[in-house]
């Protein structure tokens, strides 16, 4: 029982823009700020964590709508989902490590913590809590992906040009990068008044 | 419903997701396995294991790939020294000569001999004493004897001593240059096993300076210059210095110096 239907376009704009991940819901903050210190690699764990964010929404569905609900198991959605989207990291990293070397170095620890990262998680736990079908399941993984990268690519511009002004010692490295989220946030938030959802 | 078909068949679907996601990730991994260079893998074998990072690399197997692939020295491992070097050049084909072993000298002999300006209470380190106006001693060149380099040291091969001055334990020491780096006031030099005589102060201040500070400052005042025959000392700035190129290790400035701040080793 679905309370509004909406279109698939209100669906990216909202998973994009309006309900932001990394800036308006606060989810996913650990890549957001130990990877945005060089573009080259918040643009290459971006592209992961959109090709895992889809992936995810994709066979979370399948299993939310094939296997738990019909036998009424809808209580082992989280630790289904968790073991699902642990395994597609892992996979995700098989392909990085064979393909592109250069950016598995870069992205170091990082790329394991997406199996942690509770934008993932947040993702196909919204599809489920808004009762999406398949199709709106993907565009909201995708448009969750395309909001995160917007807004690494932003941060990591940001950082890397910060980085080269002189800052009080106090202030350098993290909680220069939190000031600038903060800001980041306060722009992002004004999506709520411009388009009414 | 009754509990046992819910546990049932919550293991089923579990287990059974389990099984499929398993198995895909075994084929994945078996499908994009990425080859290491055997190369690699022997010579990370040989090196000491210790990843100390003298070598400038993120640890040992970092140092064995570049080695292997990025053309680093065969004898960038100083903890594993000519042995390794010429093992590492066994496995890639190649020919290592010997090079003499350098250990690290301290170049003060003030410690307990050279005054403390005031007591100072705080961090034990030479560089936060430094902060306090260039230390605590009287002599802004010197050792402050705090032990930095101590701590640094991965081996174990430096302490202090009773005269508050770094001693250099040579068994342990493997010549990684750890603690030459690390000393704020470059107090600790590489010094070649065959150059036997040094000069074991760097203060350039005037005679009268050091001798108000320290028992066993250098002054300046060219005796070791007139006694050496071989014209290998001179002083510069108030502050004799050897050339070893020159250096016959007679030992006539040693004898000659009032300070007795020439050392023969």
């Amino acid at each position: 029982m679905k309370l509004v239907e909406k279109a698939l376009f209100a669906i990216f704009l909202e998973g994009a823009f309006i309900k932001n991940f990394l800036i308006i819901q606060f989810l996913g903050l650990c890549s957001f700020l130990g990877v945005t210190k060089d573009t080259k690699g918040a643009a290459g764990m971006s592209g992961a964590v959109i090709f895992v964010m889809t992936m995810a929404s994709i066979i979370s569905y399948g299993i939310y709508t094939f296997i738990l609900d019909p036998l009424g198991l809808t209580f082992l959605r989280l630790i289904s989902f968790i073991v699902v989207i642990a395994s597609l990291v892992q996979l995700v990293e098989f392909v990085v490590r064979k393909n592109i070397p250069s950016l598995y170095r870069s992205l170091g620890i990082y790329l394991p913590l997406i199996t942690t990262n509770c934008a993932v998680l947040g993702v196909v736990l919204l599809n489920v809590m808004n009762e999406y079908s398949f199709l709106e399941s993907i565009v909201f993984g995708i448009s969750a992906g395309i909001g995160y990268t917007i807004v690494m690519v932003m941060m990591s511009s940001i950082r890397e040009r910060t980085s080269l002004v002189p800052v009080p010692a106090a202030m350098k490295g993290l909680p220069q990068a939190f000031i600038i989220a903060a800001f980041l946030s306060m722009a992002f938030i004004n999506y709520f008044k411009v388009i009414p959802i | 419903m009754n509990l046992t078909t819910i546990l049932i068949q919550s293991m089923a679907t579990l287990g059974g997701l389990g099984l499929a996601i398993g198995i895909m990730l075994i084929v994945a991994s078996k499908k994009f396995k990425v080859d290491v260079n055997p190369l690699v893998e022997e010579v990370t074998e040989i090196l000491p294991g210790i990843n100390c990072g003298a070598c400038g690399y993120a640890g040992c197997a970092d140092f064995a790939e570049h080695v292997v692939e990025d053309n680093a020295p065969l004898t960038g491992c100083p903890v594993g020294g000519f042995d390794v070097a010429k093992e590492i050049g066994g496995i890639l084909g190649q020919e290592v000569s010997d090079a003499e072993a350098e250990y690290p000298y301290v170049r003060c002999n003030g410690g307990i001999h050279c005054i403390d300006r005031f007591n100072y209470e705080g961090i034990e380190d030479c560089k936060a004493v430094m902060m306090l106006s260039e230390g605590e001693k009287g002599c802004n060149y010197g050792c402050m004897g705090r032990g930095t380099c101590v701590r640094v040291c991965p081996f174990d091969a430096i302490h202090i001593g009773d005269d508050r001055l770094p001693k250099i334990n040579k068994n342990l020491c493997t010549s990684c240059g750890i603690c030459i780096a690390s000393c704020p006031n470059d107090i600790l030099v590489f010094a070649k096993q065959s150059e036997k005589v040094h000069v074991v102060c760097m203060s350039h201040d005037k005679g009268k300076t050091v001798k108000a500070v320290c028992e066993n400052g250098c002054i300046g005042c060219k005796l070791c210059e007139k006694a050496c025959p071989v014209d290998a000392v001179h002083v510069t700035k108030f502050l004799a210095e050897i050339d070893q190129e020159k250096c016959i290790s007679c030992g006539k400035c040693v004898e000659k110096c009032p300070q007795g701040c020439i050392e023969m080793r």
